[in-house]
């Protein structure tokens, strides 16, 4: 019996230390690849690991013309985005959560269906609309797509924080003498303020990581991935490297911070179907 | 009391507002740039798009990417998810390392697999210091377009299986303990468990999971340009050259409204194949 249980616990760790190696592994691969020396990305035979670490290709990246700028607006666009994503989507989020209310299951089922538009039926149409509107090739522009693209998760995602947020707390100081937005401002906010900044961060990395729209709404004023995918064509490997890597850092900072709400958001997207 | 019942309508109007401007306007502008030119309707734009050397390749690698990269994916979760509900020791940890690349862009998880597919990258780097190969393998190039498929694949794989494995242990989670107990009480043990209580149990999960996988790999664009360039063209790819280097959104617009057909069309298909062997379980 306990033969049993060892040979079948050496084998779960087997399998799964194999599926955390083939996670991990590529990671790793295009962290050395940063940080190899140039030319010796170019060697045949080159080893694995290069014979020292450089921060060459980085500073090369860097120094490249745009990728600054572009890195700039990433980060501008993404903090634009969580805010114009939580400002709409989380009081929706907050009604859905505390109300039943005539259209609740419609405008849910909605909010499900927005989520299978292609980003080209989106992208496409706006670029046409924003040069009309003045926002072709503004942050703005692509922030507000970025946000209409972010919006179903966020209220997902707050629907959840909020249905966290026991009903009754906010009743009791409601009969306490806070009036309706005393309540949610005094009580409800600050218990569901950890959820909402893991929400702001998933916003943020969902900004971060989007090339489409981007690419086709700027011409100028690119995202670091709209300036990658722009010019891919015609930059070298090592720039291409230090880029994946470089977009790569902020996202798993965020994905560790958060790690804890993952299933909070994703638990509540399905429970929904 | 009246503001009260009203109150909530309030706090989904901006909501409701952005979907009517920044989903429902683009979905009517899209299908109106597709269908009208300057002289009124037109089916002019779909015969360009159909009628473009690269439109059939598209429409094949689409399909053919998502038909391979979904039950790779779907089959490589649940056997995450499985072994994570197993509750060994330390499960919390790999749970984490497991949802890593959740955060990781199709572009950068691109770039990544670049690192080890491009002709001096890591994996002829291991083949050649294996003894396996003596010159480097072109699998990036149109002399190779199946090893060029396999490392988009490979790619795609790799990035979006996190998302498959958090809804399906978020799926496990749900599922009672009471059945679980009376499965063993009756003498369902390993893999029958799995087999006749856990995976029909688990069947909204992945059916979401399968929806939501199947539409984002129909819509494949930063992975394959990443690794393939041109070699392996996909719609999306498509509906970006035809807007971004030829500047024609109508064209785009053509691609984006097949896009949108080809994702309903899947999603109703879901929805109907699996609903009714749901219910046949539940008799």
């Amino acid at each position: 019996m306990s033969y049993r249980y060892l040979l079948r616990q050496t084998l779960i760790y087997m399998a799964v230390l194999t599926l955390a190696l083939w996670v991990l592994i590529p990671i790793l691969l295009i962290g050395i690849s940063a940080f190899t020396p140039r030319q010796e990305l170019y060697l045949w035979p080159k080893s694995i690991i290069p014979s020292h670490f450089s921060l060459e290709t980085m500073r090369f990246f860097l120094g490249a013309h745009g990728v600054v700028r572009s890195l700039l607006n990433s980060v501008k666009v993404a903090v634009l985005t969580l805010t114009f994503t939580l400002a709409v989507g989380a009081p929706a989020g907050y009604a859905v959560a505390r109300f039943f209310f005539r259209g609740r299951e419609a405008f849910r089922l909605g909010i499900l269906i927005t989520r299978m538009f292609p980003t080209a039926l989106l992208a496409v149409p706006l670029a046409v609309t924003f040069i009309r509107w003045g926002l072709y090739d503004t942050l703005v522009g692509v922030a507000l797509i970025h946000t209409a693209m972010a919006l179903p998760f966020a209220v997902i995602i707050t629907t959840g924080i909020f249905m966290g947020v026991p009903k009754d707390l906010e009743e009791a100081a409601m009969t306490l003498g806070c009036s309706r937005f005393g309540a949610f401002a005094r009580v409800a906010l600050p218990l569901a303020l950890p959820g909402l900044a893991a929400a702001a961060m998933f916003t943020f990395v969902i900004s971060w990581n989007e090339v489409f729209a981007a690419a086709i709404l700027t011409v100028r004023n690119r995202t670091l991935p709209a300036h990658i995918i722009t010019t891919i064509q015609a930059s070298p490997l090592d720039f291409r490297f230090a880029g994946g890597f470089f977009m790569i850092l902020p996202a798993l900072l965020f994905m560790f911070l958060i790690r804890r709400y993952l299933f909070h958001m994703w638990g509540g997207a399905t429970a929904e179907r | 009391m009246g503001t009260d019942t009203l109150l909530p309508y309030w706090l989904l109007l901006p909501t409701l507002i952005f979907i009517g401007v920044f989903f429902l306007m683009p979905l009517f502008k899209a299908v109106g740039l597709a269908f009208y030119g300057k002289d009124g309707f037109t089916l002019a734009y779909f015969e360009k798009m159909i009628s473009d050397v690269r439109f059939f390749d598209a429409l094949k690698f689409t399909f053919l990417f998502a038909i391979t990269i979904v039950p790779l994916q779907v089959v490589t979760a649940l056997a995450m998810a499985l072994l994570l509900n197993s509750g060994f020791r330390g499960s919390r940890f790999f749970l984490y390392i497991f949802a890593l690349p959740l955060g990781i862009a199709d572009l950068a998880a691109g770039l990544i697999w670049l690192s080890i597919f491009t002709h001096r990258g890591f994996l002829n780097s291991i083949l050649y210091a294996l003894g396996i190969i003596d010159r480097p393998i072109h699998y990036l190039s149109y002399q190779n377009i199946n090893y060029t498929f396999l490392s988009v694949v490979a790619a795609e794989h790799w990035r979006a299986t996190a998302i498959v494995m958090v809804i399906l242990v978020a799926g496990l989670q749900m599922i009672s303990k009471d059945y679980l107990e009376a499965a063993e009480v009756l003498g369902a043990r390993g893999w029958k468990k799995i087999w006749y209580v856990i995976l029909p149990l688990l069947k909204p999960s992945l059916q979401s999971a399968l929806i939501i996988r199947t539409i984002f790999a129909l819509q494949t664009f930063a992975v394959v340009l990443a690794l393939a360039g041109q070699i392996t063209p996909v719609l999306a790819g498509e509906a970006y050259f035809w807007q971004f280097l030829y500047r024609n959104p109508h064209v785009a617009s053509a691609y984006a409204v097949l896009l949108m057909v080809i994702s309903i069309a899947m999603t109703w298909v879901y929805l109907r194949y699996l609903r009714s062997r749901t219910e046949v379980i539940r008799e």
